[in-house]
């Protein structure tokens, strides 16, 4: 990741550091509401147990701490934090020997088309490969949707059955809310392949809220 | 891309488009053909939608137990430190 284009820390983060130093219960436990459950997500992505999962969590809180006296304020605090969390991830994938194969594991799905083909006018028709209709439009306004208890369910869902790199891409892209070249360097792909893989991603879990809004396929 | 005039090419370039990474002609193109398309119009605004759907799912928490555990090492650090 880096440092120079993410902005580096905030005066906020400052102060946030400042205080975990001085053993500030508050400011840490605000720290781990604000990002726990985004981590946790990140590291059910490296290694399958969710107690692992939990583990690597805690190691990286106890990384974050051992580390604050060295934290310079370059990156953010959360860039560092997540930082800290892929490294200790990797080192425990690494260990467990599931380290996830991006190339391998995804091999299958690199390619093909992400929205059936059968949606479109078939060669030879005129307005081949244009929509044969428009995609449905989903019921109820964008606040309702949002605040479905089922659309998230769906969401969450969705992306736990995606292809381990392309849920590790949409987890720290559009979860955790990354940019592209940290999760380039975070996950050692190229901006190409990052792309692919999220935008198979975001395809698939559109095409789940597609289908559990009701729309045609 | 050589033709992406096609609603089952430019389904697969919105990434592209929404990351921003698509040269200029190309991306003049992409809104040439969305004008006058009401398909793909729908499909960016629901690929766009997804993003910001996905996005909220932060909003979510640690568990109890999960979150007091750390704070009991957050406790050992600050004894050990």
């Amino acid at each position: 990741m880096s440092d120079e284009r993410d902005g580096g820390a905030s005066g906020d983060d400052l102060r946030v550091v400042a205080a975990l130093r001085d053993g500030d219960e508050a400011a840490f436990t605000a720290l781990v509401d604000m990002h726990g459950a985004s981590m946790l997500r990140v590291a059910a992505t490296w290694v399958r147990d969710r107690a692992v999962a939990e583990e690597v969590v805690q190691e990286a809180w106890v990384g974050l701490l051992g580390s604050l006296a060295r934290f310079e304020g370059r990156a953010s605090l959360k860039t560092w934090l997540f930082r800290i969390l892929l490294n200790c991830a990797r080192a425990r994938a690494r260990k467990e020997r599931r380290s996830i194969a991006f190339s391998s594991l995804d091999g299958a799905d690199e390619h093909g088309p992400t929205v059936d083909p059968a949606r479109f006018r078939p060669a030879g028709e005129p307005s081949a490969f244009h929509w044969s209709s428009a995609p449905a439009l989903w019921p109820q306004t964008p606040e309702e949707r949002a605040l479905a208890k089922e659309t998230r369910a769906c969401i969450r869902q969705a992306v736990a059955e995606l292809p381990a790199a392309q849920r590790q891409v949409i987890t720290l892209r559009d979860i955790v809310g990354m940019r592209a070249d940290e999760v380039c360097n975070a996950l050692e792909i190229t901006d190409t392949n990052q792309r692919v893989l999220l935008h198979r991603a975001r395809a698939k879990v559109r095409r789940a809220l597609e289908v559990y809004f009701g729309g045609s396929g | 891309m050589a033709d992406g005039q096609n609603c089952i090419d430019i389904v697969e370039l919105i990434t592209e488009y929404i990351e921003g990474t698509m040269p200029a002609e190309d991306r003049e193109r992409f809104e040439a053909h969305l004008r006058g398309c009401r398909g793909c119009i729908i499909y960016l605004a629901q690929m766009r939608e997804t993003i910001a759907l996905t996005g909220r799912l932060t909003e979510e928490s640690i568990a109890p137990e999960a979150r007091a555990a750390l704070l009991m090492a957050f406790r050992d650090w600050k004894r050990a430190g």
